[in-house]
């Protein structure tokens, strides 16, 4: 099936990069969430992106933003999608949610779709056990910002078929992506090894052994990390972060995942990184 | 956040300086030295920073401007506010 449209499901930080890597590579997009300011906020941001885009990539296609609008439909209502090729969940990391999500999902798509779960560490088997097509569900765990990384990492769930692997490299191939195939753990291999390093550097910062910015730099300039442990969860939000320690916590019942105080703290807070303003650092207004 | 007309070299070089510190986490930074080439930011930062130029000084980007060279550094920052507001650098 050739992939023509497709529907993005969660539209906050990760799923404007989505949109706009999507809409870039000339795919039509039904965008949902569950708010308008939501998807006003989404649609500012990916049309932001692909004006500038070329300040950062000579290889993004350039397209106007009268063709961007046009690749775009926005909307609250997720029966909208239905008319899509393939669609990726990007909903909040909570199984409940997600869960909801995907049951909802089940109902209004076509048989033969299939499902693209960008989960950062939930197990891409106990997603696809809520739809009725557990072949055609896969992972995609995309990096922020989505639309400039060249590479993804795809879970294969349990009962994922090879014809869903290879519909899924057929479209990440159209957005230039490589994929690097692993098979289905929570966390899988990057955010089980990442979220390790993020949260072992929250206890050092709490134990004052040195300070946020001291831990970064360790990492790149003694390791050649292009970010360090801490401003990399501030981009992805300590939510996040949070969210995915306690998915692992739960997974593996390891007490090596228990999340560090402080960062629960910052959480709690309202310090959530990047999209706040504040979290294990202050950043300006943008 | 307050918008204001390009001002004097020193006051858009202040501005600039004070938005590539907070961003690097308080880090100082050379005038002339190359924010990309040496890994001190990524390159979300550049979207970033082109984003709080336009705000601030408002100017309007086009897509000629969209290089860079035009964001490399603090010099090159204040000198591109300074073009795209109609004055030279002294």
């Amino acid at each position: 099936m050739e992939l023509k449209q497709v529907g993005v499901l969660g539209a906050g930080n990760i799923g404007s990069g989505v949109v706009t890597d999507l809409v870039l590579h000339g795919l039509s997009v039904v965008a949902v969430d569950i708010s308008d300011e939501i998807l006003q906020r989404a649609q500012h941001d990916v049309l932001n992106n692909i004006r500038l885009a070329p300040l950062v990539s000579k290889t993004l296609p350039r397209i106007t933003k009268e063709e961007a609008v046009a690749r775009m439909v926005l909307t609250t209502d997720l029966r909208d999608v239905a008319p899509c090729d393939f669609v990726i969940e990007n909903v909040t990391e909570d199984w409940d949610i997600k869960k909801r999500v995907y049951e909802n999902l089940e109902r209004v798509m076509r048989p033969e779709v299939c499902f693209g779960a960008n989960t950062s560490c939930l197990s891409i088997t106990k997603i696809a056990g809520a739809t009725k097509r557990p072949a055609k569900v896969v992972g995609m765990h995309l990096m922020n910002p989505v639309w400039l990384k060249p590479t993804v990492e795809v879970i294969r769930g349990v009962h994922t078929s090879d014809q869903t692997i290879d519909t899924l490299l057929q479209l990440l191939s159209r957005l230039d992506k490589e994929a690097i195939v692993v098979e289905d753990m929570p966390g899988f291999v990057s955010n089980r090894i990442s979220h390790l390093f993020m949260n072992e550097a929250a206890f050092v910062l709490q134990d004052q052994v040195s300070t946020a910015e001291k831990i970064d730099a360790i990492f790149k300039k003694c390791f050649g990390h292009k970010m360090g442990p801490l401003e990399t969860a501030d981009l992805i939000g300590l939510d996040t972060v949070m969210r995915s320690l306690d998915v692992l916590y739960e997974s593996f019942q390891d007490p090596k995942y228990r999340c560090c105080p402080l960062l629960r703290r910052l959480v709690d807070a309202g310090h959530l990184g990047r999209k706040t303003g504040k979290g294990f650092y202050v950043y300006p207004e943008v | 956040m307050t918008q204001v007309q390009a001002r004097d070299e020193a006051g858009i070089k202040d501005a600039v300086r004070r938005f590539i510190a907070t961003s690097m986490n308080g880090a100082h930074v050379d005038d002339d030295a190359n924010l990309f080439e040496s890994g001190i930011v990524n390159s979300l930062f550049a979207i970033q920073l082109m984003t709080f130029i336009e705000k601030t000084f408002a100017i309007e980007v086009e897509a000629d401007d969209l290089d860079i060279e035009n964001l490399k550094s603090l010099n090159a920052t204040t000198a591109f506010v300074l073009r795209k507001s109609g004055q030279r650098p002294q």
